[in-house]
This record gives structure tokens, sequence and C-alpha cells, in this order.
């Protein structure tokens, strides 16, 4: 089982990142918390739809659970196609995020937590 | 001719100008309104326009035939837009970031893609008095602005005058709106923000082309930096707006300028002469 969590630095010290699409790194782990690869997210300059973007990367990785913080719809739709686990932590670390998880204590997540382009910065998007 | 009037930001009373512009001249030659300020046309609460014609802008957007896609993932490599995923078993398709590319069609290898229309806005066209009026508005939530800029673009015919208000900012709508015409009037107001948008503004008649004069709308007697800016690059201050209390409050309830203070008529009308004589000197 391949976990993916959300952060804002490679390594398992590093802090969750709770922005999926514009996240800075994307922290793969296997099932007893053993970092596998660290993948930066080059959806965090995309123009738009950067949680869709995201999510076909974890697709392509072939991530089974994702921990994160906050998902748009359209990123949600994606990730629940492919059958991806998706919980919603708010620890500080991605260490404790997947101790979270394997204690059980991990939020389970079904729906869109923000509307689309959250993450996007003042002024939203400019074609 | 075709004259476009924008402003490096919002709130400068851009629209405001290309109105006065447009009744100023109206009585005497055709002119033709263009709203390309798709996502927030306002020029048809100042002229109050009959419209009779309204037109669907659509953009084709991929639609997958599950019997032919083999989920080979080609189609979400290649969208630069991330408008398609493919999840598994799945495609999915995100029309609202689609930008009508084609690439997803050209590109798949089963031949699963046909492409459909898909509304991203109307244009609505009629009149205000003699003059012409067409009004793009962008659907709510489509970030593509420019495929409704230039839908409402199309209707400018050669013979006429031509007055496009062009959205605010500096971003892709206001180059497609701008871009094509013979002069660029940026509206600017006399602080240190409008000055700086009003340079950015500058920059993009510079990188198109297009010969452009400023106007200088609320000016006071703090006009200095705007002014020598302007001497400085060479742009010509075509016009100036004084700040007063009576034009706000025409502004405020809707009124055009020039059908409130007539005085400002041949102020436009010279304007707009001045900009004819620039442009056939090709400064
Ligand atoms: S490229 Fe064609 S065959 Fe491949 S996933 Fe996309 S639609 Fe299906
Ligand atoms: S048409 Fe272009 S932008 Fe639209 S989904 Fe296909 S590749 Fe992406």
């Amino acid at each position: 089982m391949k976990i993916a969590v959300t952060a804002q630095g490679p390594s398992l010290e590093a802090s969750v990142d709770p922005r999926f699409g514009r996240c800075s790194y994307f922290v793969i782990a296997g099932p007893d918390g053993e970092i596998i690869e660290a993948i930066p997210n080059d959806g965090v300059a995309a123009g738009g739809g950067a949680g869709i973007s995201a999510a076909q990367l974890l697709i392509n990785k072939g991530i089974e659970v994702l921990l994160t913080g906050q998902v748009g719809p359209n990123a949600m739709r994606v990730l629940q196609s492919a059958g991806i686990k998706i919980y919603q932590t708010a620890v500080s670390t991605v260490k404790a995020a997947l101790e979270e998880l394997k204690e059980g204590k991990a939020t389970p997540l079904s729906g869109a937590t923000v509307g689309p382009h959250f993450g996007w910065g003042r002024g939203g998007r400019q074609f | 001719m075709k004259v476009a009037v924008a402003s490096g930001k919002g709130g400068t009373g851009k629209t405001t100008v290309a109105v006065s512009l447009a009744l100023a001249l109206g009585g005497s030659v055709p002119i033709q309104f263009l709203d390309c300020d798709v996502e927030e046309p306002n020029g048809h609460l100042f002229l109050k326009p009959v419209y009779t014609r309204e037109e669907e802008v659509t953009l084709l957007v991929p639609e997958i035939d599950e019997n032919k896609c083999n989920y080979c993932g080609t189609c979400a490599k290649i969208c630069n837009f991330n408008a398609i995923a493919v999840a598994g078993r799945k495609v999915l398709v995100f029309p609202e970031l689609c930008h009508g590319c084609g690439a997803c069609s050209r590109f798949c290898p089963e031949g699963a893609i046909r492409e459909v229309p898909f509304r991203i806005g109307v244009v609505a066209s009629g009149r205000a008095g003699s003059i012409e009026m067409v009004e793009g508005r962008l659907d709510i939530g489509k970030p593509l602005a420019p495929p409704v800029i230039k839908a409402v673009k199309k209707h400018a015919q050669p013979d006429k005058d031509v007055i496009i208000d062009a959205p605010p900012g500096t971003s892709c709508p206001v180059v497609a709106a701008i871009n094509g015409s013979d002069f660029c009037l940026l509206v600017t107001e006399p602080t240190p923000f409008g000055l700086y948008d009003l340079k950015l503004a500058v920059e993009v008649t510079r990188e198109l082309g297009i010969p452009c004069g400023v106007i200088i709308n609320r000016s006071t007697s703090t006009d200095g930096d705007v002014e020598k800016y302007c001497y400085q690059e060479g742009i010509p201050v075509v016009l100036k707006i004084p700040f007063d209390q009576r034009y706000a409050a025409c502004y405020a309830q809707g009124h055009p300028l020039v059908l409130k203070f007539p005085e400002w008529i041949p102020a436009f009308k010279e304007l707009w002469q001045r900009i004819v004589g620039m442009v056939k000197k090709g400064v």
C-alpha cells in the first residue's frame, strides 16, 4: 500500500501542507511509514486545474491512500473515481500524520472541503 | 477607425470615457460600441441599448466514447490545461478548464474523442439610439474570456468608427480586446497605484505595437508624476477630466458625463479628431 502525504518539504519531519493541489511536495510512504520517495508538485505553478493534475500524478504513481488538509471538488472527483481513500489531517508533521493513520485515528473525507481554486491566493485566476 | 479604451486597473472611469466618446460622436458619424469587458460588461448601464439579437459563444470540448477508449492516458498527458484526467477505467473531462485546443482528440490513438460544443458566454447586439452596440457576456464560472471577446469583435465593421471598451488589467483578455486597434486610450488616475498600473498597460500596448494616449480622470493638482512619466515616455496626455463631486454623482446615478454636462461634448469630439490625426501621421 502506497500512502501520499501533502507536505511542505521532502521528508518525514516536514510540515503537512494543507493545500492538496498546490502543496509543495508529495511524500510517498509505505504501510509502515517508511519513505518511498518525495515528489515536488509541479502543479504549484499550473495555471488552473492544479488539483486535477495532482490527482492524476498520484493515480499514475499507484497511490491508494492520501493524507491532506483541503481537497477541492474537481480533484475529489478524480481521486474518488480512482478509488483513492482520502483522510483529512490536522497534525503538524508528515510523520505524525502517518502515525495517526496507522492508529486508525485519521478522519476519512468523502466530499470536497473547499471550492475550486482554493489556494490561489488573492485575485483568483488570470488568463 | 478602431479605438480601444483600456486601463491598467478597474475603477478609473474607463467605461465612462468610452461611453462619453461614443455619445459625443454618435450624433454625427456611425459609431459601433463594443463592450469587451465580458466579465463585467457595464456600458449598457449608461447607454441603455435595446438588444435584438443574441448568439451563444461555444468552445469545442472533448467527449469520450467509452466503448472505444482503452484508458491509455494519452489525452490527460497531452492536455496543457488539466482538463482531462484518466482515473482507472474512467475518463473525466472538465469542460470549464478546457481551452478547446483539440490536442486530445488529435492524439487519441483509439479515435475515442469527439468534440462537442460547450457554451461559455453570449454576444448581444442591438442599438442605443444612433449607436450600434455589441456586448459580450462571459458565463459565470467560465474562465476563458478571449473567445467571447473575439466573438464580439467579429461584429466590428470596417466602414464604421468602432469604440472598444476593454476589460481592466493587463492580462490575456485585455490583449484580446485591444489587439488590432488603431489606437488605445489609457484611462488613469493621478495616484501612485494608478501610475503603476498605467505603466503595465503601456507595456501591453507597446508589445502589440498600438499607439496610445493617456486620459487622466479625477485630475487634481497632483497629476505631476503621471504627466512626468508620460512626457518621459513620449506618450501624449490627450485629456484631463478634473475631480468634481458633481461628476462623481453623475456616474453613480448611471448618467454618462456628456449627457449631464454637454459642455464636454466638444472636448471628446476634439479628442477623436486628434486621435484620427495621430493615427494618420503614424505616431
Ligand atoms: S487518449 Fe483516447 S484512448 Fe487514451 S485514455 Fe484518452 S480517450 Fe481513452
Ligand atoms: S481540447 Fe485541448 S484543452 Fe481541451 S481537453 Fe483537449 S487537450 Fe485539453
